[in-house]
């Protein structure tokens, strides 16, 4: 008996939750835009979301496109099969390694500085002096950052892409030797555009929208105490990966499990 | 000052995304725009393509001179219709070349292997939209059992 | 004598628990209305109803005879150009300097250029004595001077009314006595309402023409601050000498002693 009021509450909260979550996307983003004024503020905020997210990004594709050229060349060699290894190493990148190592490190990055950022602004009365200067907190904090989060996170999809190939083909031919040519043109015959690159492309923006969805929401929605913060940003991490994860199933089936 | 500097750093930002789906586009995926500008079609019909799929290389002895860009049942005689865009640097492939389908090693991808023939007084060299009359179709792996099975019923 | 603000028989409960049970109070144009009570008893709660951020249970506030619990979106933020809050924090913004903080109202709701917006800034800094601070980020002022920040950006639109919620809190006296100057000053020159929430009785004693004193979910007392000393109720006697015992218990409701130490046993 307990265990199902136990239920019933949850959900009942969780279904309150997703409500306000949903008033403030609308209200950031839906009603009434105005660019002129939202242009410049995404842009600085395109600076603190995704500039700033680019060097751990480079690094970590560098290192995943180097460790999946080691790991692949100990497996394909067995076969013969080292040519190969450019394909592996592009297709695991750009359907899904690119989209979802860069939307958890995003979600760990800015994500978490997001909530953070949002959940002080709260704590040090900022919001509620915007709403008093009737200048709306949701257009004004809210929206610039959702954008900014919605535009950086594929860009930084595909340079962390585009990075791991690099750093296969650094580790599988000019360390292991497999020929130049091959790892370029078997690649190049079995990418697809639409398929693999656009796909991926299309993963990415998704995810890019739930993780800056949660993040900002998070921040909005805490307690203002220290306390609130640092369990909102870690809910931020933890909700956010879990939802990248589990979109990332979903959308993969509909993209490449269905032929 | 300081909102200029966020300014240039995002431009950098933009100019690397491009640079990065550029690479993937051009290096990773193939896209190349000028390919169709510096190409020419050529047609072939087989009984049977196999696994031939859409861009799939055609090869001159190993090297790759072009690409299967459609695959289509010709409508008059019920057979694969294959269109190859050649690259414009190897032009010069006379009327008589055969084209057959093969595979690359035991389990690979099936390609079109291009075979160029005798270039004699007379022969014309093939140009856009030519049809290649000379074509061997993949091997199935069916048939050739059966074949195997039934000559040796004979013998 | 008008009343900027009428507030009545408001009722407010936040989580279940009664905040304001059928209060009214009446702000007057042009003074300075001090409401005080202890700690914990939703004085800023009352800022924030009059500011239209938060929605009473039942009773109405009336800005100029106007009602703000009742008000459209797009009227009550028309409204809000005519009152401005200095909160305890500052709420300055911390990604700007002072000067972009001052800036941002008149930067939001006017069509002013630059270099009349680098004026007004300038007098208004000027008007809290912070011109020289022109240039620096929030989080280099001291805890005195960035709430003489936020009351310049307060001021820059000129106002009406000017909430203060808490603003000698934390203060050491240096910057207490300038800030009762400055909102003494701002008050007898700009011609604009204050309301003051505070419970610093007498720096409160010194500015408020008017007082009210919250407790216990009403108002206990009211007057001016000679009816407010002289006051009979022995509540408003240990609030304004700050007796640790009285009305107002100096132990939070709890079962008997006996009963807690002794235990269970007895």
């Amino acid at each position: 008996m307990k265990w199902f009021i136990n239920l019933g509450a949850n959900t009942l909260n969780r279904l309150e939750m997703f409500g306000r979550a949903t008033f403030m996307l609308f209200g950031a983003i839906v009603a009434k835009p105005q660019p002129l004024k939202m242009i410049p503020l995404t842009i600085k905020q395109i600076h603190v979301v995704g500039v700033q997210s680019l060097l751990i990004i480079v690094v970590s594709g560098l290192f995943i496109g180097m460790v999946m050229a080691l790991q692949g060349y100990t497996i394909l060699v067995d076969y013969g099969a080292e040519g190969s290894l450019g394909p592996m190493v592009a297709l695991s990148l750009l359907r899904e390694l690119g989209p979802v190592v860069t939307a958890l490190l995003f979600a760990g990055r800015a994500g978490s500085a997001l909530t953070a950022e949002i959940g002080l602004m709260k704590a040090t009365e900022q919001l509620s002096s915007l709403e008093m200067m009737a200048v709306d907190p949701l257009r004004r904090v809210i929206a610039p950052r959702l954008w900014a989060g919605i535009i950086s996170m594929p860009m930084l999809a595909l340079i962390f892409s585009a990075v791991g190939i690099l750093g296969g083909h650094l580790v599988g031919v000019d360390w292991l030797g497999v020929d130049s040519g091959s790892y370029w043109s078997i690649m190049q015959a079995t990418v697809d555009w639409n398929k693999d690159v656009v796909n991926g492309i299309i993963k990415s923006i998704v995810f890019a929208f739930v993780i800056t969805w949660i993040a900002t929401f998070k921040g909005y929605d805490s307690i203002p105490t220290s306390e609130g913060i640092s369990k909102a940003t870690t809910e931020t991490v933890v909700f956010s990966s879990l939802a990248v994860l589990g979109l990332d199933f979903i959308l993969t089936a509909l993209m490449f499990g269905i032929e | 000052m300081k909102s200029k500097k966020a300014e240039l750093l995002v431009g950098v930002f933009v100019a690397l995304t491009i640079a990065a789906g550029l690479m993937l586009a051009l290096n990773v995926a193939n896209q190349s725009m000028a390919s169709s500008e510096d190409s020419y079609i050529l047609y072939a019909k087989f009984d049977n393509i196999g696994g031939l799929k859409v861009r799939s290389a055609v090869k001159v002895g190993g090297v790759t001179v072009g690409r299967v860009d459609n695959i289509t049942l010709s409508n008059s005689d019920f057979t694969p219709l294959v269109t190859m865009s050649i690259s414009t640097e190897f032009n010069q492939f006379p009327e008589t070349s055969s084209v057959s389908i093969l595979t690359s090693g035991l389990l690979g991808e099936q390609y079109i292997g291009f075979q160029p023939g005798f270039a004699i007084d007379g022969v014309e060299n093939l140009a856009q939209g030519d049809y290649i009359e000379d074509t061997k179709s993949a091997l199935v792996l069916e048939d050739l059992i059966g074949q195997f099975l039934f000559s040796s019923n004979d013998g | 004598m008008e009343n900027l603000i009428e507030i009545s028989n408001l009722t407010f409960s936040r989580g279940g628990r009664i905040i304001y049970d059928d209060i009214s109070l009446q702000i007057q144009k042009g003074k300075t209305t001090a409401i005080m009570g202890p700690s914990g008893i939703g004085k800023t709660t009352m800022l924030r109803l009059m500011g239209g951020q938060l929605i009473p249970d039942k009773g109405d506030i009336k800005f100029k005879g106007e009602s703000i619990p009742n008000m459209r979106r797009n009227r009550l933020f028309e409204v809000r150009r005519q009152m401005s809050m200095l909160f305890q924090s500052g709420a300055l913004f911390t990604d700007m300097s002072v000067f972009d903080n001052i800036a941002f109202p008149l930067r939001e709701h006017t069509k002013l250029s630059e270099s009349i917006i680098h004026t007004i800034v300038l007098l208004k800094l000027q008007a809290v004595g912070l011109r020289g601070a022109a240039d620096l980020m929030p989080a280099e002022l001291s805890g005195g001077m960035a709430r003489r920040a936020a009351l310049a950006r307060a001021i820059a639109l000129d106002p009406e009314l000017i909430m203060y919620d808490e603003p000698f809190a934390g203060q050491d006296p240096i910057s207490m006595g300038v800030l009762v100057k400055l909102i003494k000053a701002l008050n007898d020159a700009l011609q604009l309402t204050s309301v003051v929430v505070t419970h610093d009785v007498n720096e409160v004693l010194t500015i408020a023409d008017y007082i009210y004193i919250l407790a216990e979910k009403r108002v206990i007392g009211s007057g001016t601050p000679e009816q407010i000393k002289n006051s009979d109720s022995p509540l408003v006697q240990q609030f304004l000498q700050g007796k640790a015992d009285g009305p107002v218990p100096f132990h939070y409701p709890a079962n008997s002693t006996a009963q807690a130490f002794l235990g269970s046993a007895s």
